[in-house]
């Protein structure tokens, strides 16, 4: 295992930055109540993203099912996706049911295991539960051990490293040197420690160097990570960001409703997903 | 008698099977539970310590979503809520689907933590709110997390009790089986059995799962129902219009 020391790019738009995440990548992001990139995810789908492979840290909700229903995800890695108080997720449920969906089930410290064991360069990570489940039966790196500082029989499940081609997420600020600022949300900074590239939108950019304020610094993940950057005003939309905004729960529960058929799901594409590019390219003829 | 709604019931009901605790938890998606904790911290003044997974406001992890999987794993988690789209009689629970699995007849959300908290917590509340034979099965269909461990295996805890719309169980960890302990106003002991699609004991005369007293629905109702409003809008609008 190998990854880079990383000088940030800074993307002239979220469709740069998508453009950047190719068909087939696996792809790392965070549950709804985290730091989702949903303008990049949207951008992912404009774009017409093919073959993705997911994995959930631990779980996802939105960003999946959207990307799912839109026909850009092959297989998925996950503890769980849901809609949280919305329900569940419809356009998951239904591609997991009629098999167009690989589903590998995990658990949410098995998955956090196996990216703390890339974040140290380590080929597995030991967790204790799991034994006795479906779970470790089916799942293809995990390995149960004897533990082998123990005399007496004590058997231990070994997550195998997850290394994902690429971390995506937002955040709530960016700085000039590449830093980005994800607060308390750190399962974000073990995404993108794991992952061999890592892009990130932001909200705002903040002069000068986020490293250099003490309060600030322990919220920051190192511009050593991050690949590339671009803003996105209200990018996590319809989700919050913590301190900034809060979740559009009514949109939520107008997308779960939706979802719950193809054909109102495409609707509710061209209506919000598909517009975007749309509004930007009017924008683009009238300054042209 | 004043009246309730079925939530209110299960959260003074959940609230009991707590009992003392320094520290519960609380995962996704599960209001009632979280009202049952509230509903113990207003009655003490702020005890047990809640941590709520996905808090809005003050949440109390500072190390991402890992941190309750690292603290249950040391023992620092008293009690904390699963759930299964089916649950058996030996305890095992299935957050992922029915059918034979990687095919799923029925897909579910999926196992989140559970195969690890069910190992790691105290004790564990499980939880749901559908009592019928579509979820209480004589073999779940998929191990999200087992009900019990053989001994070489590492365990800390396990199930306490199964609560449901209709009645509450308790878990007999010797006999790995569920005991008939209440039912609920409304609903009688034969009603569970036909409801119910595992094999478990029962006293020939069963005890009524007690009604909320008027101070817990006012405090319920008064800043139990704020705080859940904080988390769980939607539960909060539909049990308690705030």
């Amino acid at each position: 295992m190998s990854l880079p020391a990383n000088e940030t790019r800074f993307f002239g738009s979220v469709e740069e930055l998508a453009a950047e995440i190719p068909d087939g990548a696996f792809v790392a992001m965070p549950p709804d109540y985290s730091l989702v990139a949903m303008e990049a995810v949207r951008a992912l789908v404009r774009r017409n993203a093919r073959n993705l492979r997911l994995l959930g840290v631990p779980q996802l909700g939105m960003c999946a099912d959207l990307l799912i229903g839109a026909g850009c995800v092959a297989e998925i890695e996950t503890s769980a996706v849901s809609l949280g108080e919305a329900g569940l997720a419809p356009r998951f449920t239904e591609a997991a049911q009629s098999g167009a969906l690989k589903v590998k089930d995990a658990t949410c410290p098995l998955v956090h295991g196996g990216l703390q064991a890339a974040e140290k360069g380590v080929p597995f990570m030991p967790s204790r539960g799991v034994i006795g489940s479906d779970l470790a039966k089916h799942h293809a790196d995990w390995k149960t051990i004897q533990n082998p500082l123990s005399e007496s029989a004590d058997p231990i499940v070994l997550a195998r490293a997850i290394e994902p081609d690429v971390a995506l997420f937002h955040a709530r600020w960016a700085d000039r040197a590449g830093n980005v600022w994800v607060g308390r949300r750190r399962e974000l900074a073990t995404i993108a420690h794991a992952s061999k590239r890592c892009f990130v939108t932001y909200e705002e950019m903040r002069e000068g160097d986020m490293l250099e304020d003490e309060l600030l610094a322990p919220g920051v993940i190192s511009a050593v990570y991050v690949t590339g950057v671009a803003e996105a005003k209200r990018g996590a939309w319809p989700l919050g960001v913590i301190g900034a905004y809060a979740a559009d729960d009514a949109h939520l529960q107008q997308y779960a409703k939706a979802a719950r058929t193809q054909a109102a799901f495409d609707h509710y594409l061209d209506e919000f997903v598909r517009t975007g590019r749309a509004a930007r390219l009017r924008d683009l003829a009238a300054h042209r | 008698m004043s009246s309730y709604a079925p939530e209110e019931l299960l959260a003074c009901a959940i609230s009991r099977l707590i009992g003392d605790a320094a520290h519960v938890a609380v995962g996704a998606a599960s209001p009632i539970p979280a009202s049952a904790c509230e509903l113990l911290r207003a009655r003490s003044g702020g005890r047990p310590r809640l941590s709520l997974m996905h808090q809005r406001k003050a949440n109390p992890y500072t190390e991402g979503s890992r941190e309750l999987f690292d603290l249950a794993g040391q023992g620092r988690v008293d009690v904390f809520f699963l759930g299964g789209a089916q649950i058996d009689g030996e305890a095992n629970i299935n957050l992922v689907a029915t059918g034979e699995y990687p095919k799923a007849d029925a897909r579910f959300p999926g196992s989140f933590g559970s195969g690890f908290m069910y190992f790691a917590a105290k004790r564990t509340i499980l939880f749901r709110e559908e009592h019928s034979k579509r979820v209480l099965v004589p073999k779940v269909d998929f191990i999200s997390a087992p009900g019990w461990s053989p001994p070489e295996v590492w365990r800390r805890g396990g199930p306490q009790a199964l609560v449901t719309g209709r009645a509450i169980f308790a878990w007999d960890k010797e006999k790995k089986r569920f005991r008939l302990e209440s039912v609920h106003p409304g609903h009688t002991a034969d009603e569970v059995r036909e409801n119910t699609g595992f094999e478990y004991d029962a006293a020939s005369s069963v005890a009524d799962t007690p009604a909320p007293s008027a101070s817990d629905l006012e405090l319920l109702r008064g800043p139990v129902a704020a705080k859940i409003a904080e988390n769980y809008p939607a539960f909060a609008q539909r049990v308690w219009k705030v």
